[in-house]
This record gives C-alpha cells, structure tokens and sequence, in this order.
C-alpha cells in the first residue's frame, strides 16, 4: 500500500473513531489543515520530476476528496446522533393534562332561548324585548283582559308596592303589544323573556321563562299557526316524526284559542310517566291574534289577521335535556349548571 | 267541575267509551283533565244482613257472625271489625271473591271457620275510611252485588274549564255540548210547575237592578227540615266533589250541579217584610256562612229583608237568615246577579265560592225561574211542604243583551285557512242550537241566553273550528315576503358576550329578580328599594338594583357544596327607582351583565402554581368583553367593595360599570373565605362596538426603546402612561407598561415602571436623532407631571 493509501485508511479510522464535533474538527486540521498530511504531500508536489507530477498530484487530490467525504460522513453521523439524542432528552408525558383555564358554560334554558331565536331568525323573525315591571294596560287591558276579567284570576300577579297600575310582567305577552305600537304589519318577531306569577311549588317557580311569538300580515291563517309551530317544534327537537294537537282554549286576546300539544318526545306518543300515560305534553298556548288587540294598537283587523303563540322554555329545556325538577334552573348549583357546556 | 258518567249519560247517551268521550270533550275545548274509576276492579261482594253477633271463643277482639248473603244459607263469618253489630247491612266477600290485593278464601281465624269477609270502605278501594265495616242503608236488598247496589262501574269525568265556558258548569250545560258535538239527542229532567198549595208569599224589590235584573223567590212552608237526603242524590253530590250537609243545602248545590243555576235558601221565619236586593249602607256589616263578618264594599250588592242584611249577592248566604234543622219554612232564591257585579267580589274578600264562580262567569238568566221549580219539586219531594207562589221581579233593560252577531263564512275561511261553505256554517250552527239566519254566505247569528263568550264574528268563527274540529284544520307553511332584517354590524349580540365569558371559564347563572332587602343595603347601599307588595317569602321581597348579590349568593351555595372555585356570571335586568322611568315611568330596568370570581385563578394543575383569583385577572376579563373599545378604569368607593381595590369601567368617557374586590365586610358576614372579585357592566353599553376602520400599514422599519421610569407609589401607572402618549410624536406607535418593580435599587416609597415604546413612521425610517428626541420629550414630560426619574 502506498504511503498516499496509508494515509487515507488512516483518516478514515481516526474519524469514524470520533464522537463529538469539536474533536472531529481537530482531526481534520491534522490531514486538511494548513500543516496537514495531505497538505504537506501537496506542498512535496514541487519537488517530484515534471513527468511524475501530474499522476502525483491526481492520487493527492483524489485521497485529499476522500478523506473529505469521510469527514463530511462522520460530521452527518455526529449531527443525527446529536438531534436523536435531543429529540430523546425532549420527549414529553403528551398524557398531561393541558395548561391554563378550562370552559364555562351557558345556563341551560338561555341555551335553549339561543336555539329558539336562532331557529324563528332563519324564517325572518325579529326578536324583540320589554321591561320586566309592567303596567296593567300592556299587561292586561291592551290584551283584552279589563278589571275584574275572571281570565285576570288565571295569573296570580306580583304587584309593586305605593305603584299602583305597576306589576311584574305575568306573560311576554306586553311585549307584543309595545312591538306593534312601534312596527306596522307585516311583523314577525319572537320575544323571550322573564315573566313571574305569584307560585312556588316542585313544578312552579315565581320567576320563569316565556317565549311569545306574532306573525301579523294580510293573509295569516290558523292553518299557517299549526304549521310554523309544528315545524319549529319538529326541528327543535329534531324530531321529524313528532306529532302536534290543537285543542280549543281561552285566551282573552286570542280568538280562536289553542292550546298546543305534542307527541310525548320520551316515548313517541306511547304513553310513559312523563307524559302521565297520555302520550302528550302541553307546551304551548297560541291563537288568532284577538282584533280587540290589533285595535288597540291601530292595526286594520280587517285588513290584517295574524297568530301568537307562547311557549315556556324552561320546560322544552327540560323535555330536551331530561331535566326531572324545575327548581334547579334557579338554584345556582355549578354541579347542576357545568353539565351544559 | 267534576261530575259522574252515569249521571251525564242520563241526559245523553253517545255510542263512545268513556275515553272517547273525554278525547271527544277534550279536542271542543272542554279539556278532560282527569277519568277515574269511582272503584278500583273488585267482584264477589254483595249486600248481606249480619244476623247474629257473638264472641270468638279465643280471641278477644274478633266476633264470630251468621250472616244472610242470599246464598241460600247463612253463612258463618269471623270479623274483628269494632262496629259489626246484629241488624245492620254491610259489603261481604263471598268466598272466591277478588279484592284489591286479595282473593277471599275458606279459612279458620283462631280454630273457627270462616266463610268471607264483611268489608270497610278501604279493603272496597272506595276510601280511606278503614274504622270499621261499612253501613249500608236499612234497605239494600240483601245478595244484591255491591257494584251495582252503589253504581261503582261509573266514572268521574273532572273538566278544566276555561273562563268563557260557564255555560258548561253544569250537567245540563254538558249534555248539552255533548249533543252538538255527536249529534245525539239529550233528554234533560222535565221541570213542572208546583202547584201551588200555600199563600205564604214574600215580595221581592230590585233596589240594584244593574246588579240583580231578575230575582225569583219563594216560601215552601211546613217542611221536615231533618228528612234525609236520598241515597242517589248523596252519591252524586259526592261524586261532584260536594260534601252532604242537609237535605235542602243538598238539594241548592244538586239544582246548581245539574242546571248550572246557583240557589239559596233561606229560613223564612228569620225574614222581616219584603226581601230587597240593595247596595249596603256604609260600614254595613254581614256575618257569612263561612263565620267571617265582612263589611262590603259599596259596589257589592247584598239580599236584604226590611231590617238588615242577609247575604251576599251571588257570593254567600249569611249565617243568620240561613236554614237549620228547625227551619219549618224556606225562602228559595233563584236569581240573576250580572257577572259585572259579582266579578272580583269574592277574590277581594279572600275566599271563593261556587256560586260567585259561576255568577261572575255569566248564569243562564232565561232559566232562573226553571232552577226554582226544579228545587222546588225536589224540596217537596224529600222534605214535604206546600209550596206557595213565586214572586218574582224583573228588570228588562239590566238583563244581558243578545245582540246578532255576523260572521261572513269567507272572513271564517281566511281566518282558519280552510274551505268551509255556508252548508257547513249552517249544520254546524243548527247543532249548537244558535238561531240564525242567512243571506249567501252572511249568517246573523243571535247567541244564546246561557253563552256569555259570543259577542264578535271571531267568536262565532271559534265555535266553527271547534265543532269542525282543529284536527281537520290542516298544518301548513306559510308564504311571505321574504325581506333581510336589517342587523348593525355595530351592535354585538349578548349570545357572544355569553360565549365569550363561558370561555374564560364562567359558568351562566340565572337568579331571581326579587332578593332579600339586606343584599340591596350591603351592595348597593339602596334604603329605596322597588318593593312588591306581595313578595312569595320575605327575603324575595324586592327587586334587584344590581345583579351581585345574586353571585355572591350563588357562591354561598356553591361554597356550601364545598366547591370553592366559582366563577359565574349573569345577564338580565336591574331595577331603580328613578323620577322619570324608561319604558314605565318611575323605573328604570337597565340590563346588566356581571360576573363574580372566587378562590384560584385556574384549577390546581400541574403545569402552573396555584394563586388565588385577583383584580387583575378579572379586569382582563372585563378588558375582553369590552374590546375593541379602551376600557378605562379609574379608583372609586363602592358600598360593595374594597375601597382599595375597586374601579369604575368607562368607554369613550362614560361610565359603564364597576370591578372590585368584595369588600371584607361582606366576606366576613358571608362567610366567603376569601373575597371573591366582582365586575358589573351596563348591557347596552358594552353591546355597542365599533365598526373596524383601515389604517396603512407602515413598511418602515420600527424602532423599541424601554423606559424605566421610577416615581411616587401612588402615581397610578395609567396616569403615567396617558402622559407619556399624550407627549409622544405621532409616530410612536404604542406605549405599553411591561413591568412593575419595587425592592433593591428602587428606593422606599417608590416603584420603578417599565414601558415599551413602539416608533415607526409611515414615510420614512426613522432616524436616531428623531428617536432620541421622542424619547427625551415623553420623558421630560413625565418628569415635569410626576417628578418621574429615569431609572438608572
């Protein structure tokens, strides 16, 4: 093996032998530095024979690439090594749980009042509101009901005190009345809202909700009254099947009156416990706008008819989650509420 | 009203079950809440005589009886009832017989035979009454099968009446209903007139005629005010929910269940000259019936003989004109009281009766006198008399009116949606028995005497739909004009506020809108409170004036439940006392959203150190739900809060809200621990955002300088900060305080403030002198405004 050989066999050794970067760049200078092996061989370049320099230099220059290549391999192994060994050292329990704050949640009935409005929003209803202390004349005398009226003992009413005329609002029903004192037909609103009867049992809370629903304009018919209630109801339960009744009631401000019942969403209509074996459940309370109401407020009762529904979200909350008592949806219990996120 | 099957079917006979009659009633409006059996499933029980009574040879307390089932033979039975005596009449299960629970057998009781068993009420399922056997009458026909002998195959039919169905508070009114809505014929009792065998007479005056427009009276006299109230009579009665008292008590309520016609009775002998319905005098006074002495209102007509008064118009009779059992002559009323004057009467006095149920409802004025002879036929049946002429007094012009009313069968088909025909209009109208004539498609309707809810088209146009039935009323989408509802970009929805809260780990609340009146004194320092007159319990006597002492309430439960970090929030409407108002005037009804804050920031973990919640953590909140807008925060006392730690919340120079720390006080009478941290903002103030505006982006490069700023403790950081921005050029782009230091270096008294300085110009890359020239300006200025140093 010639001396140029030697010295390659040499280099390539002594390199692979190396294991940090800072030793391997050391080991270079000593064959590729300025004072190197191979550097010296080529300085010796000089001294050979002019025929004997050319083969010379070309065995120089292809051991000088040589030993090159084998310092750039061992150079790409240590750096693998190395990031191996630091992807190793990095490496994290991914099993732990995650930093910072967890999430809250919304109240389980506004839950259900997003879902409402969301749901009468897609077929253009407006959603309006109104204050929570009434007085008796949107209350009740703009809703056909005067002093005295038997209807007015169907709401027991909180009254304020030295206020006379002043009360906490029985139903949403007011706020119908003040959206048609300030919009003219066609109107389509819904308005959500808390309402208070003087009750307290299992299934009575003073304070609850209610949703009041109108749709004025030229040509609306009860036919149309059972079919965006049913309708509604159908996808807010997303139930396709789910079936709707309408029995004639009283309401002193619709005529006719309905009250709405629906197919029993626990046991389709078959009779269980939570529909007392009728297989239906009472949820709403509609009719045909009375034209004493549109009167009040200046709509042409001639011209104009139109329906109004109300509905207690509470219960479709209830019936939608399989909440068994009322009075939880008031308690403030975080044990009760966190389990609607 | 509640009322038995057998009873209405006595009137009329619809080929339906029970359940399809109560479907049938239930879909017209008269909504059957509720078809019981009268007896749970029981056979084999029949009348029997116990003829013999005699010890058990070795048990004390139970008898051995001979007993006549007619079976043929008498039979020996063991009963450890108290009351078994020889003589009477009670209910024996026969041997092979099926009780609730229990079949009858053969048995020996202590060594004797037993062939059956003398049953109580309660082992019949027919009551809870188990103190002995249950008596029969005298004369039940011994071997007779007690479910036919007591009719225990019937049914109690409760209906839910609405306000306007007066008219179906009576069997006669249902029957009635019954007929339109089958078509079967109804077969009401025949009511004769008495014949008149006794002068005895009292007059009758109309002194309220708007009250009272039509009285009807009269004396039966020589009665046996003891006689006893017929079997059948008492079970429907029962049956109705209505308790036997004495036979003429019973017979008023039996006329009023049957004919729907309150009635009263009076002891004829207490009465002085002519009976007189008249408005009291004032401060005239009244015992009733029910023991309360009333002094009615001046609007509230009273029965009155020439001395005094003697009842309540259409509400209750009074304890000292009324019958007792040695009553020998009656005066029965029979009257029409309108249901103006009676209405809200009863309810202002406390109390409720059936009469005033029905007289403020609307009473059949066209069969007073009907209800009288009727009352009057069964008096003289069951307690004998001679019954003397009615009196009776009218006043036409008092009495309801029934005006025509029109209904255009076209307004009926737009109002329901569905093709009707005058055909149809007319058949269904026949059936209701409203006279009515017709002209095409314009029917003049006149309702009847015994309908109070029929005065305007839309009524007659409800009767249709309820007698063609809703059912067949189809459901369909309707048709609109479909125009985009306007929607600001510029008002944000409360659903995003919610989610935005729920998202930094608030849980929504929903509270009560009354609270205890101490809350409104601890955190709002409210002595004026808006007051309910009638709260459900005294610590929901007021209404809220702000939304935290629900919170800190909530944390009170939640603490209770032994979960200590609580973050919640609600959003809903306060309630102040204001001179103008809003929407109502004297109050106003601002909607509010708030949140409360209590024990560690975030859950323990692993990951971070556990620290309590604080101000700050709070106000970033408060921070977010206000962006884009600057919040600004400036110190203020709170009756609620920290004096040290509490803030006002403005955006564009107006007030919006409030955060704080709860002040110790309050932690300390809530028992909270720790205080939680508490923020309150107006709902329509923190709605409103702007809309987003482009400013170019710069391509120059920026610049950062630090300052470290040291000054007094009590110079706020935001005071600072508005003077460094407001002395900046206008190409500094942001200033922001990054760091807060007191300790070593910074001396006593002092905090060192450190704020990043962006510079950047739209124009040009800045040069070093223009950066140092800003830089010397903001500090110069902070110099000269706070004495501030820049720290070395």
């Amino acid at each position: 093996m010639s001396e140029i050989e030697q010295l390659v066999a040499q280099a390539t050794a002594e390199f692979s032998g190396i294991g940090d970067a800072a030793a391997l760049e050391q080991a270079k200078a000593r064959y590729l530095g300025k004072s190197g092996s191979v550097t010296e061989l080529l300085k010796g370049l000089g001294k050979l024979a002019p025929e004997e320099r050319k083969s010379a230099g070309a065995a120089i220059n292809s051991a000088k690439e040589r030993i090159e290549a084998a310092l750039n391999a061992r150079r790409d192994a240590l750096r693998h090594a190395a990031l191996e060994e630091q992807l190793k050292v990095e490496a994290l329990d991914i099993t732990l749980p995650g930093r910072g704050l967890p999430t809250g949640g919304l109240h389980p009935v506004t839950r259900t009042l997003e879902r409402i409005e969301a749901l009468f929003r897609s077929i253009g209803f407006d959603v309006a509101d109104g204050p929570e202390i009434e007085d008796d004349f949107h209350n009740f005398t703009a809703l056909n009901t005067p002093e005295n009226h038997p209807a007015r003992s169907m709401h027991d009413t909180f009254y304020l005190e030295n206020a006379p005329g002043l009360l906490l609002r029985t139903h949403t029903s007011p706020i119908q009345v003040r959206y048609m004192e300030t919009h003219k037909p066609p109107i389509r609103v819904i308005a959500p809202g808390r309402v208070y009867r003087v009750d307290s049992d299992a299934t009575h809370s003073p304070m609850f909700h209610q949703v009041e629903g109108l749709w004025i304009d030229e040509d609306v018919s009860f036919a149309d009254l059972k079919g965006v209630f049913t309708d509604f109801l159908r996808n807010f339960f997303e139930k396709p099947d789910l079936r709707t009744r309408f029995r004639p009631s009283f309401f002193p401000f619709t005529e006719p009156s309905a009250e709405i019942d629906m197919s029993c969403v626990f046991c389709d209509g078959n009779g269980c416990r939570v529909c007392s074996h009728t297989g239906w459940l009472e949820i709403a309370g509609s009719g045909m706008v009375h034209p004493n109401v549109l009167r009040h407020v200046g709509i042409d009762s001639e011209k104009y008819t139109g329906f109004a529904f109300g509905m207690g979200p509470d219960r479709l909350t209830m019936l939608r989650y399989g909440v068994n008592d009322l009075r939880l949806f008031f308690d403030g219990d975080l044990r009760f509420l966190s389990q609607f996120r | 009203m509640q009322f038995s099957e057998h009873w209405l079917r006595e009137f009329v006979d619809p080929p339906l079950t029970s359940a399809e009659l109560a479907h049938s009633l239930t879909m017209a409006g008269l909504e059957v809440e509720a078809l019981a059996k009268v007896a749970p499933a029981f056979g084999g029980v029949v009348v029997a005589h116990v003829l013999a009574v005699d010890k058990h040879p070795d048990a004390d307390k139970l008898k051995l009886c001979r007993v006549d089932a007619g079976q043929g033979e008498t039979l020996q039975i063991v009963c450890g009832a108290p009351n078994v005596a020889a003589g009477m009449k009670v209910p024996c299960a026969l041997v092979g017989a099926e009780l609730p629970g229990i079949r009858i057998k053969a048995a020996k009781v202590r060594g004797i035979e037993s062939f059956g068993m003398l049953c109580s009420a309660r082992e019949l399922g027919l009551s809870e009454d188990h103190g002995g056997l249950m008596a029969l009458p005298a004369d039940a026909p011994v071997g007779e099968d007690i479910r036919a002998y007591l009719a225990l195959d019937d049914r109690l039919f409760t209906l839910k009446l609405t306000p306007n169905r007066a008219d179906c508070l009576s069997l006669k009114g249902v029957a009635r209903e019954v007929g339109a809505l089958t078509g079967t014929p109804v077969a009401l009792p025949t009511i004769r007139e008495a014949e008149v065998t006794s002068d005895r007479r009292r007059d009758v005056v109309l002194d309220a005629p708007s009250a009272c427009p039509r009285y009807c009276g009269r004396v039966v006299a020589g009665i046996d005010a003891k006689a006893p109230t017929p079997g059948w009579m008492k079970s429907r009665l029962e049956r109705s929910g209505i308790r036997s008292i004495s036979a003429v008590v019973d017979i008023t309520n039996y006329v009023m269940l049957e004919l729907g016609q309150p009635l009263h009775a009076f002891d004829n002998a207490r009465l002085v000259g002519a009976v007189r319905v008249r408005f009291p005098a004032e401060g005239e006074k009244l015992l009733l019936l029910n023991e309360q002495t009333v002094v009615p209102a001046a609007d509230t007509a009273l029965i009155a003989d020439e001395k005094r008064a003697l009842a309540l118009a259409g509400i209750m009779g009074g304890e000292e004109s009324g019958i007792t059992n040695a009553t020998a002559e009656l005066f029965l009323e029979s009257a029409f009281f309108s249901p103006d004057a009676v209405a809200g009467k009863a309810r202002a006095l406390g109390f409720s009766s059936d009469a005033s149920y029905r007289f403020e409802r609307g009473v059949d004025f066209a069969a007073t006198r009907d209800a009288l002879e009727r009352a009057t036929q069964l008096v003289l049946d069951i307690c004998g008399g001679q019954a003397g002429p009615v009196t009776e007094a009218i006043d036409h012009s008092h009495l309801p009116k029934r005006e025509a009313v029109r209904l255009r069968v076209p307004r009926a088909e737009k109002i329901l949606g569905i093709r009707l025909g005058a055909e149809v209009a007319a058949r269904l109208f026949k059936g209701l028995a409203f006279p009515f004539t017709h002209e095409g498609d314009t029917f003049t309707v006149t309702p009847p005497s015994h309908r109070f809810d029929i005065a305007i088209e839309e009524d007659l146009i409800e009767e249709l739909a309820r007698l063609h039935g809703y059912d067949n009323i189809p459901a369909r989408l309707p048709q609109g004009t479909l125009a985009i509802l306007p929607q600001s970009e510029q008002a944000c929805s409360v659903w995003r506020l919610r989610r935005l809260l729920a998202s930094r780990d608030y849980q929504e609340v929903v509270n009560y809108s009354f609270v205890d009146a101490g809350w409104e004194r601890d955190f709002c320092a409210s002595a004026d409170p808006v007051v309910l007159a009638n709260p459900i319990a005294s610590q929901m006597g007021v209404m809220r004036s702000s939304l935290i002492g629900g919170l800190v309430a909530n944390l009170v439960t939640n603490l209770n439940r032994r979960t200590e970090r609580v973050r919640v929030f609600e959003a809903g409407r306060c309630f102040l006392r204001d001179a103008k108002g809003d929407q109502i005037a004297g109050v106003l009804q601002p909607k509010r959203i708030a949140a409360l804050a209590a024990g560690p920031a975030a859950p323990e973990q692993w990951g971070s150190a556990t620290r309590p919640v604080d101000f700050f953590d709070a106000k970033s909140d408060v921070e977010a739900l206000l962006a884009p807008w600057q919040a600004h925060f400036e110190r203020i006392e709170h009756p609620a809060l920290h004096p040290g730690r509490a803030a006002s919340v403005s955006v564009r120079d107006k007030v919006v809200g409030l955060i704080g720390e709860l002040h110790p006080q309050w932690v300390q009478k809530y028992e909270l621990g720790a205080a939680p941290v508490v923020f309150e903002l107006d709902l329509d103030a923190v709605l409103q955002q702007p809309l987003p505006g482009y400013r170019e982006v710069s391509r120059f490069p920026t610049v950062v300088q630090d300052l470290a700023l040291v000054v007094d403790q009590e110079v706020p950081a935001q005071a600072l900060l508005d003077c460094l921005i407001a002395s900046a050029p206008s190409f500094v782009r942001e200033v922001m305080l990054f760091d807060l230091y007191q300790g070593k270096g910074v001396d006593f008294e002092k905090k060192s403030l450190a704020f990043r300085v962006v510079m950047q110009d739209t124009e040009k890359t800045l040069s070093d002198d223009e950066v140092e020239a800003a830089r010397v300006k903001m500090i110069k200025a902070a110099a000269e405004k706070f004495a501030a140093k820049l720290r070395s």
